[in-house]
């Protein structure tokens, strides 16, 4: 009737961080490269076009790093104090960065002496980005000023002076080319159009403005300060989308990944949180040994590169796709053979079979399909199964003793076999999820083999590690049992206190109750 | 309407199907089984029971087809009695009485009007074979008296005689020897197997025998497993055999196929083994057959096989060993540990099933529904294994959920123990596993309920256990941004004073649980899980805890071992009233305020019932079985009965079921059995027998309805079936080929105007002479003028209508007219 139903694997909780599509994708990284720079990095930005070169903003100096390279291809140092903010044109030819004595420099990325220097900032200019049209640049600075540069003739078109503290963080649009936007320490961000020339737009973020992104869209903005990572909504007029609150120090900077799908969040606190960003819920969370200043995800997140305040970056790249086409391919059946008759139309009066789904089994099912039980067990003590999936080999052990055959799979077995099953004994026979059916099969197999016991020294020394382990536990838990009692006995002079205090407390009132727990 | 009658302990459905050997009809489109007192036929094909033939009055024993017609079937019963079936009408042809107690009967071919039956007549344990003559008459109810003694000290079962090659021989095995009888010589050799004595061969004793059908050879199967082909036994010392060995349990069938060149045996193993010639070499399996196989047959075309199993299930397997149908009854196998429960949703009964799965049961129709497995691990039927049993299940929140417990002990510290929640998925219509739990508590499980309030917004779960706790599960959401699920997790453990949990049970409306702890009541808040109040009554350890109803909500029950019923009211928090009864089972009913308890006595069980309000029972019936009553529960009537009787008020909503020891099935009925008869086979009884004519779907209502017994709502349908077929209206629309009709709408009015009754026979209830001599006009005229509808009943060779016309008194007539009135006047009115 019923087909043969296969033996239930018992699974068992992973305890721990759940195995889901996200936490396999941003774990799939390498072992991170530690880079040192020369003083804390405060900005990572990836050229947007190939070859994918990147660069890093720490103290005085600019450094561009290829792909793989550990050491910087290019460094652009002619700054005479901090440099900020380094960020590529769309077409990565072109280099800007701003700098603590108020002045932003353009760069070309084959030359060394600053191509355009723009003057006009009186104090630290901390963002600057290039407009959607490459021929603007927008500069924020300390003197609460945001101005509109003109790169070919090194003018300022614009300055909106509606901060009313730093302005540390912008963006531009990448879509239009006269909106932009920066997030000051006055709490606010800005839209700024350079039409107009005042701001369009303004959102309360509630804390100073220490990092702003705007999606690939424009539709949403999100802005990055104090604790919180907020989302707004930028076409419904800045209406609070989601404000999220998972890192437990201020958020520093922000990065999406290549898809749109996951916002990444870097904060002091050492983490990197990933957010989906249709539920707005953490899904992964990455650890640094810092600080982490400045977070940027390569084309297709290829690699990771973080910087912290300690000079560290720290660079992860993708393990490479596992190489499919090592093994000679079988010879399969031509394409026709899959095609054959699917084009068959089905008449009026055809009736319609299915054939019968095969249910694939694994190998030890199907021995134990056929009652081979001692290779069905043979197979399960395989060391490549006991190593990585032991659930297999309890479960079939306790299947086999279900069937009430244990003894007769575990006996006949020569020294070599024998040591198969005592070494995996020997190695979870403690472990309390497995003892129960490991301890009967322990007992079984020290009934069958008792008699021939001192011919095998492999197989002696194999009984005694068991009994030491055994020993052990028992010893172990004994311990426990004294801790618990322990325990118990404290719990319970806790809770005789308690009862009299409150009887106290109900017979002679307030006061006296004060004085016993004082 | 009902009129009063005492209510009566009847037995319901699941009756075993596995008894005898099965019989196949002589074209393989029907088969025949025994049933308690009942012979059922099912088609082979649909697994439909067409007819259910009832006329013994004890249990049936043997059937076999007619040899000589093969549309007719013999039956054999121990109220002493051989029957004659006319099996595609379901209509008794003719009875036999023998007049001693017949336990297996057999036809031959040969022996033309004989039959063989198995009597004891001396010692109640010593049987005979004799052959039953059955005298030609045309009576129906024929004596035959006339037996002839064949064979003495054979064994009761049916399998352990065999006739063989056309009637020559009938062997017969009883422990360790096989005797073989000829007819035409009378003589009997017997053949003793030589190492019985032999301690090696100990278990060899003959469990069953079967002949070839057209050599001469026997097939014997043994207690160790193997079966012994016999030749040569014509000859006391020449004779020979060969072994064929296979099984590891005891053979139960064996069976030849038609032509004889296989052997089919089968066993506890639940594989059926096809031996093609006889060799140990060639053989076939259908394994996974499900449970043990009690008995093998063969259909006489040949294409068909058959096993019985102890599941009470029939398989019918075609010849190349696939299985093709199933009938299934209600699986009584083993022992039941859930009880007997109601399916919200199909209002079917539900217990174990299969090993391993839980039944759906219909009662209506007494038919499983399906199985759903539960421990969903491959069954080894094999003696002394210790299975995974399904101990708990229960049924939540309208269900949509259920709640199982599985467990496996083997030794005293080995226990087992896996809580699984299935959730009812509306698109595939069947529960699919949601959560499971290992090890939900440290000792066995013994109380599961839901909280099954209206308003509760949580699913809440709660199991009692021996180890001293109980544990309250509540349904959480456990979806994250890639799935949306939901999951149990505990809630709540419970304990009191480290006694052990032994019944739990939610107050209606889910406010107070109720977990009784050995001796002593513990009620709980559902919503903080605070200890609210406990009673202690001491006198002995709670075994049945439930809280009272509607009206009755504010009282809680208990049953305790000593034979104590306790009722506590909840608003005083004292004892409200107790009495003394050893009470089994305690059932609220779901539609009322009503509990149901019986109780067990050395003498039988007696069912109370009663209102928790009042210790005076409303209801006792003394003696409802001799063995005791292990579960019941009340099922919700689709329809309420209306009895005024104050006694049987319990009864006008729901229905109560209870199971005894030996797993029959009983409920309280007033009706008698052939009321009781469903109207599916009623219907299915007609469409087999009238051919399908456009006339058919007409008439074949009235035709069934002419068939019926004098029963006084059907006559008077009966009296005015001529009214409706003899309208001239009517019969010209039927006649008149439809490419000469006008237009369905011109035609629509005259047609509806013609099926109404006039005024004029509306007024003739003044003078009721006139409408006699109208109405027999009326019938005169049908005869003339519907001659057609006349010659469709006449070829049916019915024509009891008429009869029963004319047999009607006048007064009954009458009376008839009456309701007649009563029935159309509303139709004229329209």
């Amino acid at each position: 009737m019923a087909g043969y139903k296969p033996v239930a694997i018992q699974t068992y909780p992973i305890l721990g961080e759940k195995i889901t599509q996200d936490t396999l994708y941003w774990n799939n990284y390498k072992t991170p490269v530690q880079i040192k720079e020369f003083g804390a990095v405060s900005k990572v930005d990836f050229s947007p076009q190939p070859p994918y070169n990147y660069a890093v903003t720490a103290s005085s100096r600019i450094h561009i790093y290829g792909r793989y390279s550990q050491e910087p291809i290019k460094t652009f140092s002619r700054f005479k104090d901090t440099a900020y903010c380094a960020t590529f044109r769309q077409d990565g030819r072109l280099l800007v960065a701003g700098s603590e004595d108020g002045g932003v420099q353009l760069f070309d990325i084959s030359g060394r002496a600053p191509l355009r220097q723009f003057e006009g900032h009186t104090k630290a200019v901390h963002t600057v980005d290039f407009t959607a049209d490459k021929y603007h640049v927008v500069s924020g600075a300390d003197d609460y000023t945001v101005k509109l540069w003109d790169i070919p003739n090194s003018k300022e078109i614009l300055t909106f002076k509606e901060h009313s503290d730093y302005v540390r963080c912008g963006c531009a649009s990448k879509l239009n080319p006269d909106l932009f936007i920066t997030g000051s320490y006055d709490h606010t961000v800005k839209m700024f159009d350079a039409r107009t020339n005042t701001s369009v737009l303004s959102v309360e973020h509630g804390q100073p403005v220490e990092s702003v992104l705007l999606f690939p869209s424009g539709g949403l903005l999100v802005s990055a300060g104090g604790r919180y990572v907020k989302v707004w909504d930028m076409l419904k007029g800045g209406q609070l989308l989601v404000s999220l609150k998972n890192h437990h120090k201020t958020v520093t900077c922000l990065c999406l990944s290549s898809s749109g799908q996951r916002l990444l969040s870097g904060s002091l606190d050492r983490k990197v949180k990933v957010y989906s960003t249709t539920a707005y819920k953490v899904v992964h969370s990455f650890d640094y040994a810092a600080s982490i200043l400045s977070l940027a995800l390569a084309h297709e997140d290829e690699t990771i590169v973080v910087g912290m305040t300690n000079g560290i970056l720290s660079v992860k790249h993708r393990k490479s796709e596992a190489k499919k086409e090592s093994l000679p391919r079988r010879r399969r059946p031509a394409y026709r053979t899959f095609i054959k008759g699917k084009n068959y139309m089905k008449q009026r009066d055809d009736i319609l079979i299915n054939r019968p789904a095969k249910k694939h089994l694994e190998l030890y099912d199907r021995d134990l399909k056929h009652f081979r039980i001692s290779k069905a067990l043979d197979r399960v003590l395989d060391p490549t199964c006991t190593i990585k999936t032991p659930e297999i080999t309890v479960s079939i052990i306790k299947e086999l003793n279900r069937r009430g055959v244990l003894a007769n799979a575990l006996a006949g077995r020569d020294e070599k076999e024998i040591s198969h099953v005592l070494n995996f004994l020997i190695r979870h026979l403690s472990q309390p999820r497995f003892a129960p059916v490991l301890i009967n099969a322990a007992e079984i197999i020290i009934d069958i083999y008792l008699p021939v016991i001192g011919q095998s020294p492999v197989v002696d020394k194999k009984f005694l590690l068991l009994q030491g382990l055994v020993e052990k536990e028992i010893d172990y838990q004994r311990e426990l049992l004294e801790t618990l009692g322990m325990m118990d006995m404290l719990f319970a002079t806790m809770r005789r206190k308690e009862g009299t205090s409150v009887l106290e407390h109900t017979s002679d009132g307030f006061p006296e109750n004060k004085k016993i727990e004082s | 309407m009902v009129e009063e009658e005492n209510i009566r302990v009847v037995r319901c459905g699941g009756s075993e199907l596995n008894f005898r050997r099965a019989v196949f009809s002589a074209d393989s489109k029907y088969i025949f089984c025994v049933s308690g007192d009942f012979v059922k036929v099912y088609s082979t094909v649909t697994e439909e029971c067409v007819h259910i033939l009832h006329g013994h009055r004890n249990l049936v024993t043997g059937i076999q087809l007619n040899p000589n017609n093969h549309l007719q079937l013999y039956s054999s019963s121990l109220d002493g009695t051989i029957k004659l079936w006319d099996y595609i009408d379901g209509i008794l042809i003719k009875t036999f009485t023998v007049g001693c107690k017949l336990h297996a009967l057999f036809t031959v071919a040969q022996a033309e009007d004989s039959v063989f039956a198995i009597v004891n007549k001396e010692k109640p344990d010593i049987f005979q074979l004799v052959s039953v003559k059955l005298p030609k008459s045309s009576s129906q109810e024929v004596e035959a008296k006339e037996l002839s003694f064949v064979l003495d000290y054979i064994n009761q079962s049916p399998k352990c005689i065999a006739f063989g090659n056309e009637g020559v021989y009938v062997a017969a095995v009883r422990e360790f020897y096989l005797s073989v009888y000829f007819f035409k010589k009378k003589t009997t050799s017997r053949f003793t197997l030589s190492s019985s004595r032999n301690k090696k061969h100990a278990k060899n004793n003959f469990t069953c025998v079967a002949c070839h059908p057209t050599e001469d050879c026997i097939a014997s199967g043994h207690m160790d497993g193997k079966i012994r082909l016999w030749r040569n036994f014509y000859d006391d010392k020449k004779y020979t055999y060969t072994c064929l060995h296979w099984h590891h349990d005891m053979v139960m069938d064996l069976a030849f196929s038609v032509t004889g060149t296989s052997l089919l045996s089968g066993g506890r193993e639940s594989v059926l083994v096809e031996w093609r010639d006889a060799t140990e070499k060639n053989k076939e399996f259908l394994p996974r057959l499900g449970a043990t196989i009690e008995h093998i047959s063969v259909s006489p075309a040949g294409d068909l096989f058959c096993t019985s199993h102890s599941d009470n299930k029939i398989i019918i397997i075609h010849r190349n060993l696939e299985a093709s149908a199933v009938i299934q009854g209600l699986v009584k196998d083993r022992s039941i540990f859930t009880g007997l429960m109601i399916d919200p949703r199909t209002k079917a009964l539900v217990l174990n099933g299969k090993p391993g799965h839980l039944q759906f049961y219909s009662l209506q129709s007494d038919k499983q529904l399906y199985n759903l497995d539960i421990i969903q691990q491959e069954y080894i039927n094999d003696y002394g294994l210790i299975q995974i049993e399904l101990t708990k299940a229960a049924f939540g929140c309208f269900g949509n959920w259920l709640a199982t417990v599985e467990q496996r002990q083997e030794k005293e510290t080995e226990l087992e123990l896996q809580m699984k929640l299935w959730m009812y998925n509306k698109k595939t219509q069947g529960f699919i596993l949601n959560t499971k739990i290992n090890m939900p508590h440290e000792d066995c499980i013994t109380a599961l309920c839901f909280c099954n309030a209206e308003k509760s917004e949580q699913p809440t779960l709660v199991t009692a256990s021996k180890d001293g706790y109980f544990k309250v599960w509540i349904l959480t959401d456990d979806s994250d941004i890639y799935k949306k699920a939901v999951g149990w997790t505990c809630d709540f453990v419970g304990s009191y004073h480290k006694y052990q949990a032994t019944n739990c049970c939610f107050s209606e409306d889910g406010s107070l649980l109720a977990v009784s702890f050995e001796e002593i009541v513990t009620i709980w808040d559902s919503i903080t899980w605070e200890l609210k109040c406990t009673f202690c009554q001491r006198a002995g350890k709670i075994r049945h805890l439930c809280f009272g109803r509607l009206t009755c909500s504010k009282y809680l029950l208990g049953a305790t071992e000593n034979g104590i019923l306790c009722c506590w009211n909840l608003l005083s928090c004292a004892l409200e009233w107790n009495a003394k009864l050893n009470v089994r089972v305690m059932e609220p009913d779901p539609n009322s305020e009503n509990i149901a308890a019986i109780s067990q006595s050395s003498v039988g069980s007696d069912l109370f019932v009663f209102k928790p309000s009042e210790p005076r029972p409303l209801y006792i019936q003394k003696g409802i079985s001799r063995e005791e009553v292990q579960w019941g529960v009340f099922v919700p009537r689709d329809v309420p009965e209306s009895f005024t009787s104050e006694a049987y008020q319990w009864l006008n909503r729901s229905q109560f079921y209870f199971l005894t020891k030996s797993q029959s099935l009983l409920t309280f009925s007033t009706k008698s059995p052939e009321e009781k008869l469903t109207p599916t086979s009623k219907q299915l009884l007609a469409e087999e027998s009238l051919p399908t004519t456009p006339f058919y779907f007409i008439l074949g209502k009235h035709r069934q309805l002419q068939d019926e017994k004098l029963n006084e709502t059907l006559e008077n349908e009966l009296v005015q079936l001529p009214l409706t077929e003899n309208i001239p209206a009517v019969s010209e629309l039927l006649h008149t080929p439809a490419h000469v009709l006008p237009s369905a709408a011109f035609l629509c009015s005259m047609f509806v105007n013609s099926l109404l009754l006039s005024k004029e026979t509306k007024s003739a209830k003044e003078i009721p002479e006139d409408v006699d001599m109208e109405e027999e006009k009326e019938s005169e005229d049908s005869d003339e003028e519907n001659d057609f509808i006349e010659k469709v009943q006449d070829t049916n060779n019915t024509g009891l209508g008429e009869d029963i016309i004319h047999q009607l008194s006048k007064s009954e007539e009458k009376e008839l007219r009456k309701f007649r009135k009563i029935d159309y006047s509303w139709i004229a009115a329209l």
